[in-house]
């Protein structure tokens, strides 16, 4: 499989290494104080472990936990589709279509996000009906505000619209970072601009878009518990505080809260890196597609290339020494 | 800017360049690139287009496929005006992207850069076109890409991803990915430009298959021994213009201009 060494390999160096006294010492020290944290979490009743162990499993905790996922979930794959709807419109030729993509993202990342979600709530005070119909002219189904847009759905739009304006620049910066030799060599097979998009830009771009959608997601997931100023009530925030205030202790229904936040954080950091694996493929030599190695091939080239990279003293950049 | 486009294509032309002018950015910052090109590629024939960097020799390749939009003049190839319709009254219309799209899909493009897709395998690479532009099966677009990256030499490299090639390799799977859309005209933009000097003959190898298959090409290139081996027709660019052309004996070994003396005695 791997390049056998030719010959025998030499011994290696055996030298004692640098004493260093000052890591022992400021380990020993972190140690200490670690330690000191610990005992104090850990030893003061007032935190009351068995009410927080009591509670995380509570019903009215769990359903939170569920509304709070739905309410991250679906705001962020709303606003990830208008994101790269924004983007595009952001590339586009058509300057009507770039400055309303402008104004969007301005809007959005300007105004609180506390602010935009009291707006939603109060959408039916503004327009108490809305309908469907012609511009300007006839209409053909009218509702009455209230009924369509729920707490709910004013939650999940109101951090959906605000989300957006933020992973457009992040879809924009994406669609930038890409090769634009990698959409003139489309162009040169005959695709179409919307297939180069789907089949080739945006699938490199999902590199750079990634890592900061996935940081996006995480702070996504603790922006939901700004949703009471919809008023929205059932999700996680929003169900442990009314716990802690109903049973005058609200320390251990924050600690339950916050664990939670922990546990769901740790899921999303998981998924996040199997993605970054899977849009990585074909960029980082040896470790491809989700670990399946170069695709059947054994390789022998770049297994060796990748030992010479991985010590980082080459530039990996092909085209290096070639461009004046 | 003169030279309204008249369509008097030579009939076994493949390519027929007629005073072709090119200005990138206007105004005070406009760079006259193409200044009047005029250029006829016979059927099955292979041109080699030489010259300084900067003399607009990528530029008129680019203009051939309309990578980049010509200023003044017409390009046709096969008979077709390329990016443009005229009507019976005689007036141009642009074309549909959709419409020019079709076109270069019957022209085979290789860049110096390679351009090779990099989150796709060697095997996907050269699928892809068919796949998603003629529609092929993917059975159908698997069996043919074999055939070509076979006939490249890459039989063993389907699986690996452009970053695990060399640039060799790279380049070749880049030229059976161009194959793969069946083109009447390939295109070369300095292929082996960007190559380590050990990996420009494998790269040059295919291309003079390919020549002998009778395949119409047009190649930028420095590599002069190639153009002496197999070009049908040397044209030698300076400063946005065609300085000098004719066969590779008479061009190159006989050059009448100056400048082409000038540049084949820093090249050779």
């Amino acid at each position: 499989m791997e390049d056998r060494p030719s010959g025998q390999l030499p011994e290696p160096l055996h030298a004692r290494p640098v004493p260093r006294p000052g890591r022992w010492v400021s380990a020993v020290v972190v140690l200490v104080l670690v330690a000191m944290a610990v005992n104090a979490l850990v030893t003061n009743p007032n935190f009351r472990w068995d009410t927080v162990w009591l509670y995380l499993r509570d019903v009215i905790v769990v359903r939170g936990v569920g509304w709070t996922l739905v309410l991250t979930f679906g705001s962020m794959a709303l606003a990830i589709v208008l994101a790269v709807m924004l983007a595009v419109m952001r590339r586009s030729d058509n300057p009507v279509m770039r400055g309303v993509s402008w104004f969007w993202i301005w809007f959005f990342r300007g105004t609180p996000i506390y602010t935009q979600l009291v707006f939603w709530g109060l959408l039916s005070v503004l327009y108490p009906r809305l309908s469907l119909g012609v511009p300007f002219g006839p209409e053909f189904f009218t509702f009455t505000t209230q009924d369509v847009i729920t707490a709910f759905w004013a939650a999940l739009l109101g951090l959906a619209l605000n989300e957006s304006a933020y992973l457009a620049e992040i879809v924009r910066a994406g669609l930038s970072s890409v090769d634009p030799g990698q959409t003139e060599a489309a162009k040169a097979l005959g695709m179409k601009d919307g297939k180069i998009l789907r089949r080739i830009v945006l699938p490199q771009a999902m590199r750079v878009i990634v890592p900061p959608t996935g940081n996006e997601t995480i702070s996504m997931l603790k922006t939901t518990s700004l949703v009471l100023a919809v008023p929205f009530t059932l999700e996680l925030t929003y169900a442990t505080n009314a716990i802690g205030n109903r049973i005058f202790q609200p320390i251990p229904l924050l600690i339950v809260a916050a664990l939670w936040y922990l546990l769901i954080t740790s899921v999303l950091m998981v998924g996040q890196h199997y993605l970054e694996r899977y849009y990585g493929r074909g960029f980082d030599g040896g470790r491809t597609g989700g670990g399946r190695g170069p695709r059947g091939g054994r390789g022998r080239k770049p297994r060796k290339q990748d030992l010479i990279g991985a010590s980082g003293t080459t530039k990996d950049d092909p085209f290096l020494e070639v461009t004046p | 800017m003169t030279g309204t486009a008249t369509s008097e294509t030579a009939p076994d032309a493949m390519v027929a360049v007629r005073d072709v002018h090119k200005v990138f950015g206007r105004g005070h910052d406009a760079v006259h690139v193409l200044k009047g090109v005029d250029l006829d590629v016979a059927r099955g024939s292979v041109t080699v287009v030489l010259g300084p960097s900067g003399s607009g020799k990528s530029t008129l390749l680019r203009c051939v496929n309309e990578l980049e939009e010509i200023t003044a003049g017409s390009i046709h190839v096969d008979g077709d005006l390329m990016g443009y319709r005229r009507d019976e009254k005689g007036v141009l219309h642009r074309l549909h992207p959709k419409v020019i799209a079709k076109q270069r899909s019957r022209i085979g493009m290789v860049f110096q850069r390679f351009h090779l897709f990099p989150h796709k395998t060697a095997l996907e690479n050269v699928m892809e076109a068919p796949v998603q532009v003629r529609g092929l099966s993917r059975a159908e677009a698997r069996k043919r890409a074999l055939e070509l990256l076979e006939r490249v030499g890459l039989s063993d490299r389907i699986n690996h991803y452009p970053a695990q090639l060399s640039g060799g390799q790279q380049q070749r799977v880049a030229i059976a990915r161009a194959l793969a859309m069946d083109p009447e005209l390939m295109l070369f933009d300095e292929p082996t430009s960007a190559l380590d000097p050990e990996l420009v003959g494998e790269v040059l190898a295919v291309m003079q298959d390919l020549a002998r298959s009778g395949m119409t090409m047009i190649v930028v290139t420095h590599e002069i021994g190639f153009a002496r081996e197999v070009a049908d027709h040397v044209v030698f660019m300076d400063d946005g213009a065609i300085v000098e052309e004719g066969p590779p004996a008479d061009v190159l070994d006989n050059p009448a201009e100056p400048r082409l003396r000038d540049f084949l005695a820093h090249v050779l």
